[in-house]
């Protein structure tokens, strides 16, 4: 059996990932999936402790946050849509109507 | 076969009643005709008052719902008291404000209803998972709600902002609820107040709370954290900003508090360091950044840093002096800035936004009642006395102060006479400046003018006495044990 610490580092990993795409990238379409890639670290290590513990409720959370991930995907979209239609840029500093 | 478990539907009920109302608005919206349409701002309203009276009905109880996930106690009821007023006053404002945009009322009436059926959740919830879900159906509705006015860029941008930030700041919340959950065996707060209090903490429990601190932190704009607020509630529609700026950080604070000064009360001396330094800094950014603004919505917003700043100090001084500190002053927060941005909406015309201080130059003389409610509201936010953002301010110093936190007590007083400057700026414009504009009369808008008369009273009445709501917040807060 594949230690735990293997799963938390490579959760660890995809999270900073994550949260390197948001800060570095500036089309907000891909800061968005980089915010779903955070989500689903997150997901692999709620599973990775569930097996360690023994206890279902990690993977249970694991549905909560994918319905989740989806919902904030439809809104998400529909708002960067909406920019676009009004603007025709997703391009993150191109959005400095007001300071950021 | 299988039997299911009892359902504690009491525990629901608050929320129960503003999804339905929620519904009800969408559908209703769909049969009506165009002119009948500010009606569904009544039938918000009307679910929303329910909600408070039910949820003062039940004040006192002290139960758990669906195995410890939901508690009903006076915590939890307090706060949804809160978010009532929060909603309730938005919606009055909104009735004249959005004849003057391109907003349409029926999604933007259900929105803040399911928002704040979020808000309930997160108050009630006693399990990290519901937290987050309480926290995401509240985000949610907000995001949108920030960007309804689609025509309007500025609209437009806030919203991308704010969802974009708040998303990743989701991530971070969850992130921090994972290794809580790897660390205590459980998401439940309960289990884990009792693995905390039996084993103390371990590194990776650490590092998940300093994660969930991140999480909160955005969602009450708490420096450094705070860099999405000033432009998300200066392009968000102005009745939408006042709902962000007291409903969601009621919200936000409500399952703060809950987590960390109950269920992680065991090791304080752990976070309480970390929230001491988030307080000063976010007190003095807030307060700092706010001198130099000129757009009064902007300026709000810095306040509004400011306040969570106030906010964290009641969090660092903790126990339950501090706690019911932190509950008054939301309540006293929610009384004057819904009252100040109320006066900022009757202020603006259609395609005039009149956001601007020079706009508010002789507003003082040509309109008396107006300039008399914003003088008011900005006495109370600096913290004048007798007004109800002294009192607030009083006891959050004073609690801090009896719990040893005396230097925190003077950075937050030096802050408070720091905020004199802008707030009363405001009022220098009303009244020492002749205004340019040719002075137009305004319409009768009487539901506005009703949110400012409650605001106001209600800054004063509990400014005045103040013995009553201090004593309710107090109980509340022993509720969680």
């Amino acid at each position: 059996m594949v230690p735990i610490s293997y799963h938390l580092i490579l959760s660890g990993i995809l999270f900073t990932i994550g949260v390197m795409g948001v800060l570095l990238r500036r089309n907000t379409i891909i800061i968005f999936m980089a915010v779903e890639l955070m989500l689903n670290a997150v997901n692999l290590s709620f599973v990775a402790f569930a097996r360690q513990l023994g206890s279902m409720d990690g993977q249970l959370i694991v549905f909560f946050v994918m319905s989740v991930a989806a919902a904030e995907a439809a809104v998400g979209l529909a708002i960067i849509l909406s920019v676009f239609r009004n603007r025709e840029t997703v391009n993150a500093d191109e959005l400095n109507l007001m300071r950021w | 076969m299988i039997t299911l478990p009892p359902v504690n539907w009491l525990s629901l009920l608050p929320s129960l009643i503003l999804t339905v109302a929620g519904i009800l608005v969408l559908f209703w919206d769909l049969w009506m005709k165009e002119e009948e349409r500010p009606l569904l701002a009544w039938l918000g309203l009307t679910g929303l008052v329910l909600t408070g009276v039910v949820s003062f009905g039940l004040l006192g109880r002290n139960e758990s719902a669906f195995n410890g996930m939901l508690a009903l106690d006076s915590y939890a009821l307090f706060f949804n008291l809160i978010f009532c007023l929060a909603a309730g006053m938005t919606v009055l404002m909104s009735i004249d404000y959005l004849e003057t945009t391109d907003i349409r009322p029926g999604e933007y009436y259900a929105l803040i209803l399911f928002a704040t059926v979020g808000m309930v959740l997160m108050a009630a919830a006693t399990d990290l998972i519901v937290i987050f879900l309480g926290l995401e159906t509240m985000s949610m509705a907000v995001y949108v709600l920030a960007g309804i006015w689609r025509q309007r860029l500025q609209s437009n941008e806030a919203a991308l902002k704010y969802f974009l930030l708040g998303a990743f700041a989701s991530g971070f919340f969850l992130y921090g609820v994972a290794l809580v959950y790897g660390a205590t065996g459980s998401v439940q707060l309960g289990k884990v107040a009792a693995y905390v209090s039996e084993y103390g903490s371990s590194p990776l429990l650490l590092i998940g709370v300093a994660l969930l601190i991140v999480g909160f932190g955005f969602k009450v704009a708490a420096a450094p954290f705070h860099v999405w607020a000033p432009d998300v509630y200066e392009g968000a529609p102005t009745t939408v900003t006042a709902f962000m700026a007291v409903g969601v950080k009621a919200a936000a604070f409500a399952a703060f508090a809950r987590v960390f000064l109950h269920t992680l009360g065991p090791i304080h001396a752990q976070w309480q360091g970390i929230l001491w330094i988030l307080a000063a800094l976010t007190m003095t950014v807030g307060n700092v950044t706010a001198l130099v603004q000129t757009n009064i919505k902007r300026m709000l917003a810095y306040s509004s840093i400011a306040h969570a700043g106030y906010l964290l100090v009641a969090m660092v001084a903790g126990q339950d002096l501090g706690g019911a500190a932190l509950m008054y002053y939301l309540v006293a927060y929610g009384l004057m800035n819904l009252g100040a941005f109320a006066v900022v909406l009757a202020v603006g015309r259609k395609g005039e936004p009149n956001e601007e201080f020079s706009d508010y130059a002789g507003l003082g003389f040509r309109y008396p009642a107006l300039g008399m409610a914003m003088t008011l509201f900005m006495l109370s936010l600096t913290g004048v006395p007798p007004l109800v953002g002294f009192i607030g301010k009083f006891y959050i110093f004073s609690a801090a102060v009896k719990a040893g936190y005396v230097w925190l007590a003077v950075i937050g007083v030096l802050n408070s006479a720091v905020s004199a400057y802008y707030y009363i700026r405001v009022v220098v414009n009303m009244y020492m400046y002749e205004g340019e504009k040719v002075p137009e009369f305004l319409s009768a808008r009487p539901a506005l003018a009703t949110a400012i008369i409650l605001a106001a009273v209600g800054t004063v009445l509990m400014g005045v006495f103040p013995s009553a709501s201090i004593a309710l917040a107090r109980a509340s807060f022993l509720s969680l044990g």
